[in-house]
């Protein structure tokens, strides 16, 4: 909570040296002691981004440089949000083949020459500087962070790697295995892990730049040396060794069949380690193929479903305050995370030790989340347990997330009717039941709807928004605000038995089960997923998922769908009722209680394995696409990749039917229904599907 | 100057349990306290949590890293970084020395609605070094050259290392050097206080607050805490429901040995615990559409000798009841802060002694008995502790609570304070 004083104060103001006159996306001016700043601040936009017009410009400054070389130069953003995101991922589509290479070969003769100017240059890095704005920053003499800088290539997860001059300006400047390790995972280093591995030679406060950055340019910046490991790493031998331990490692997470770019680099690296001319000739024709790659061109779509996603999440959601009725697993971790984003929340249970774990978990994750001591203080003391319920009467929403019955939800809801503002909204978290029926037991209809958190909530980016019969525009405008709130995705949706992730997921496990019924192994079912692309296999997931929820969901929408489903297993049912339900108590297929189970993926399934677990998949999107669900097939695709990490490098699953082949994929269903069962037959949606 | 007074009442109040200290320092510091009491308490008010105007905290055993506690707890709390709060000490006073601040502040018109609590962590006072230690590592820290250095951390002694605990030297009065139970001592030799009483009376301190607790008349008042490992505490829990004579008359004496009457099982226990209430003028009260408990109508603080620190009540309690003309037969209900069971006998005592009465307290005669069925109603310090700084807020907010509960129309809270004060409040029921 800022106070009045502070807030009369302002933000902090950037040092932007002279008083410097925009000049189209810069900023320019010399001071008096002939230092020259260059802050980029691109016009429109609250975000710097690398573009083609950002470099042209940047080269015309350099010309200027070196036509009237100056004391030296600061290279910053004028920005308040941060230094750079990247190139512009919508222009990487617009490139053509050949001239991707012709562009990228002409960004890096901008960043060369900039390398190469003989006076001191210096970038001052504050908030993220990531892709071509990492390697703006690195082809600058010194850099200087101030606090909450950070610094990541995120390349890889669109398919590619770094592309203007980062694969060997990185690997030059700090351990090179650190260098790949970052430009392999995308992970981003935080301004103090950017000091560490020396990406950074200082980190002063905003406050403190102008000075800084005088001290450096008086003192004089120190020549990077290499160290031994860099040094050993120079020769051919040493890097094939390590390239070998990369590539198994990344194998595990990212195999080359699916995901090319980390290979591609390794294999960059491998090469042209020892040779800056080599690898940046290399760097440009690798990025140019990577660039046509199916994989990257998925994998940017789903950059762009992400994009879509989070402006339906822009506006106000007029929530300070969340009540959160339950505080099982799902009550908690929403609790936490709402906590964790600023907002002040109350949590009621009728168990006090449910709620004494609550509290625990809430300190878990922020934990998980690399919270300093202070910050997690300040979240545990936003989340109240509140065995009152005092918070019902201040909250602007309230979450229900109790216990999945009719009876006690009606229950639950007729106490809220005198409590709750009348603004307040009331969301529901259910897998499984119709949302009209407690629409009716609802203090107000028009501000009620479903909320469907995905477990665990901390970690899964989706939250199904769903509107009943009476729901209003406003109640779901501000729904969906409040995902973006608490840094979630929100897809919009209508009532429909398991809303799309469900019904699409649940006839997938229910198959598994009815695999295993007919004898294969689970190990097998799970690795035939695996290979397909999917983050874990069905038998895994109905564990991890919980296999009393599975059954409940897989339950109503048996009775409620008209479409055939696979039948439940008595397996399941003897699980759920022997209290084995799976990850959380410790076993249900799998043992969970030395963690997550590995499962080889080595060896090959028959296809009919993996159709069998998939196809029924494609066919209830398509189902759910005729219904009118979700708004379009995007919605549905996003939904399956943030909710599921449905095989993201494929896109989605009706992204994916459309590059199988819609007819290959219906006549695949036909020998499939007819092999075993009705339930694999098309749906009647495919008719009208392209 | 003004001579209009405004009304102020106790609107609502709540507390945490209170938590005997175990080994080594619990879960909760003075303002984790304060906020786990503080949270439930602001919840359930339909106002704003800006809408104060000023916070004050009772806290004696500030920790080094809450510099005025009740600043750190103000926002902590989400009150604004506009909230002026301060922190006092009084000793044992302190959070009744809250109250009264408010009362004051509001009555005189400058304020119109006052966070004011207590909050005490005995669990957490540290470990204090030795004075000579100290000096040596002064010495050490100011030598300017390597060899001056180790010529200082020669100077090193063994019984550098024997900490001092600090709890120990704070229930120590400095002046006369006998530790609070000593004072009890003194006062059960003087008013002829046995060890029997004093165990019958911890004995029903007991007893009471078990029914107080089984029959739900905490409810409102102890709100449980929450610890991050995910313990719940959710009642006082150095309550013995099944406490007897027989148990206690073995324990053997802790302050004087081998011949004391005071033991572990008549004193009050060391336990940590914060508890607010929320004092208000009438135009608030109105204002918010508030319901208060109590209407706040008098108030008094007294002094006397260290050593017999234990007669604070009486000292304090009597000028109230002298200004209004109230005998014991007026006071329908007494929070009597139990320190020590023979402190509390003494008090009574002492106000059953018609010499007593005639020469120090200036009355004609005994002011009289007063009805234990009247004193300490739902139990005290002895059986749920005594977090010093909390103590005297604890004792209001349930005075408070047991008036309309039970429908008492006066009653008076006071406690004693170790060296040699005393506090009293007076609350009367709302009209």
């Amino acid at each position: 909570m800022t106070g009045h004083v502070l807030k009369h104060l302002g933000e902090t103001k950037l040092e932007l040296g002279p008083l410097a006159g925009r000049e189209g996306n810069w900023r320019v001016g010399r001071d008096a002691t002939g230092v020259l700043w260059l802050a980029l601040d691109k016009v429109d936009s609250s975000i710097n981004t690398i573009t083609g017009d950002v470099l042209r410009e940047l080269e015309t400054h350099m010309a200027a440089a070196e036509a009237n070389l100056p004391r030296a130069v600061v290279l910053r953003s004028a920005k308040s949000g941060g230094f750079a995101a990247g190139a512009d991922i919508t222009s990487f589509d617009r490139m053509s083949d050949e001239g991707a290479a012709e562009l990228l070969a002409q960004g890096h003769a901008v960043l060369d020459r900039l390398e190469k100017l003989a006076c001191p240059t210096v970038c001052v890095v504050h908030g993220a500087a990531l892709g071509a704005g990492f390697e703006l920053a690195l082809a600058c003499d010194a850099r200087i962070a101030v606090p909450g800088a950070s610094f990541g290539f995120p390349e890889v997860k669109l398919g590619l790697h770094p592309g203007l001059g980062g694969t060997f300006r990185l690997p030059a400047l700090i351990d090179p295995t650190e260098a790949m390790t970052m430009m392999l995972t995308g992970k981003t280093a935080h301004t103090d892990r950017a000091l560490s591995l020396g990406i950074v030679g200082e980190v002063v406060e905003e406050r403190h730049v102008a000075a800084a950055v005088h001290a450096l340019i008086e003192n004089g910046i120190e020549r990077h040396e290499p160290g031994l490991k860099a040094r050993a790493l120079g020769f051919e031998q040493a890097r094939t060794m390590m390239a070998r331990q990369m590539r198994s490692r990344t194998e595990e997470k990212a195999p080359a069949e699916h995901y090319p770019a980390p290979h591609a680099l390794i294999e960059l690296w491998e090469e042209h380690g020892n040779d800056h001319d080599t690898m940046q000739r290399g760097e440009i024709t690798s990025f140019a193929n990577l660039l046509k790659t199916p994989s990257s061109k998925n994998l940017r779509r789903v950059f762009s479903l992400r994009q879509k996603l989070k402006d339906t999440a822009r506006g106000e959601d007029g929530v300070e305050h969340v009540h959160v009725i339950g505080a099982g697993a799902m009550g908690a971790d929403i609790a936490a995370v709402a906590a964790i984003k600023g907002k002040t929340v109350t949590l009621s249970d009728l168990a006090m030790d449910t709620l004494g774990r609550a509290v625990k978990q809430a300190e878990r994750i922020c934990h998980d989340k690399h919270l300093s001591p202070a910050e997690t203080r300040d979240v545990l003391d936003r989340l109240m347990p509140d065995p009152r319920g005092y918070g019902i009467a201040r909250a602007d929403l309230v979450i229900e997330a109790a216990s999945e019955q009719v009876e006690v939800k009606e229950k639950i809801y007729a106490d809220l009717g005198g409590r709750m503002k009348p603004d307040a909204i009331l969301a529901i978290n259910t897998s499984s039941l119709a949302l009209d029926r407690l629409a009716k037991a609802a203090p107000n209809p028009s501000q009620f709807a479903g909320l469907h958190f995905f477990n665990p909530v901390a970690r899964i980016d989706l939250v199904e928004v769903i509107r009943s019969r009476g729901t209003n525009s406003d109640t779901l405008t501000r729904l969906a605000a409040f995902c973006g709130a608490i840094g979630k995705l929100p897809v919009m949706l209508s009532d429909y038995p398991g809303f799309v992730v469900n019904r699409i997921l649940t006839p997938y496990m229910l198959e598994a089960m009815m695999l295993m019924d007919e004898g294969v192994p689970k190990e097998v079912i799970d690795s035939a997923a695996l290979r397909f692309g999917m983050p874990m296999g069905p038998v895994a997931l109905a564990d991890q998922v919980g296999l009393d929820v599975g059954l409940k969901v897989a339950e109503s929408l048996h009775e409620r769908l008209e479409a055939p489903m696979p039948a439940i297993s008595n397996d399941l049912r003897e699980k759920v009722a022997a209290g084995n339900l799976g990850r959380k108590t410790g076993r249900g297929f799998y043992d969970w209680s030395e963690g997550t189970p590995q499962v080889q993926t080595d060896g090959r399934a028959a296809p009919d394995l993996t159709d069998r677990l998939i196809l029924p998949m494609l066919n209830a999107a398509v189902e759910v696409l005729r219904q009118d669900v979700a708004v379009d097939a995007d919605a549905i695709d996003a939904a399956m990749i943030f909710a599921t990490g449905w095989a993201p490098f494929r896109g989605g699953p009706l992204h994916y039917t459309r590059t199988r082949g819609t007819k290959a994929v219906t006549e695949r269903l036909r020998e499939l229904a007819e092999a075993h069962g009705p339930r694999f037959a098309p749906d009647d949606g495919w008719h009208g599907f392209s | 100057m003004t001579h209009f007074k405004q009304r102020v009442f106790l609107v609502d109040g709540a507390r945490t349990p209170f938590l005997k200290a175990r080994q080594g320092p619990g879960p909760f510091t003075p303002v984790d306290l304060a906020v786990q009491a503080g949270r439930p308490l602001l919840s359930r008010q339909p106002f704003d949590r800006t809408a104060f105007d000023l916070v004050i905290l009772g806290c004696v055993n500030v920790i080094a890293d809450e510099m005025n506690p009740a600043r750190v707890a103000a926002l902590r709390l989400g009150l604004g970084a506009q909230m002026v709060a301060f922190t006092m000490q009084i000793n044992c006073g302190s959070g009744m020395q809250s109250i009264d601040t408010a009362y004051r502040y509001i009555r005189d018109g400058s304020h119109q609605m006052i966070l004011a609590g207590g909050a005490e962590a005995l669990s957490h006072a540290p470990l204090v070094l030795r004075q000579s230690a100290v000096e040596w590592f002064g010495r050490v820290n100011a030598s300017k050259s390597p060899l001056e250095m180790l010529r200082a951390m020669g100077g090193l002694r063994p019984e550098f290392f024997k900490p001092v605990i600090g709890l120990e030297r704070g229930l120590t009065d400095p002046i006369t050097e006998l530790n609070m139970g000593q004072t009890a001592e003194v006062l059960a030799h003087r008013f002829g206080i046995d060890r029997e009483s004093a165990d019958a009376y911890a004995m029903e301190s007991h007893h009471r607050l078990a029914a107080a607790q089984k029959e739900g008349r905490l409810t409102d008042e102890v709100m449980p805490a929450f610890a991050r490992d995910g313990t719940v505490y959710d009642h006082d829990d150095g309550v013995r429901p099944d406490s007897d004579m027989q148990s206690l008359a073995k324990l053997k004496p802790v302050f004087e040995k081998p011949h004391g009457k005071v033991t572990a099982g008549n004193s009050s226990q060391i336990t940590d615990g914060a508890s607010w209430v929320i004092v208000a003028s009438e135009r608030a009260v109105d204002a918010h559409g508030l319901t208060p408990l109590a209407e706040i109508t008098d108030s008094e603080w007294a002094a006397l000798d260290p050593e017999i620190m234990g007669l604070g009540p009486v000292l304090s309690a009597t000028p109230i009841a002298q200004r209004h003309g109230f005998g014991p037969e007026d006071i329908d209900l007494w929070e009597l802060n139990e320190a020590f069971a023979a402190q509390v006998l003494s008090c009574i005592a002492a106000w059953n002694d018609a010499e007593f009465c005639r020469e120090v307290l200036g009355y004609d005669a005994a002011f009289g008995r007063i009805d234990r069925d009247r004193l300490n109603v739902d139990g005290g310090a002895i059986s749920l502790g005594h977090p010093v700084g909390t103590s005297g807020n604890r004792i209001v907010l349930h005075l408070a609570n047991a008036m309309k509960q039970r429908g008492a129309k006066r009653g008076i809270a006071t406690e004693c304070i170790g060296g040699g004060l005393g506090g009293a409040m007076l609350l009367e029921a709302v009209e």
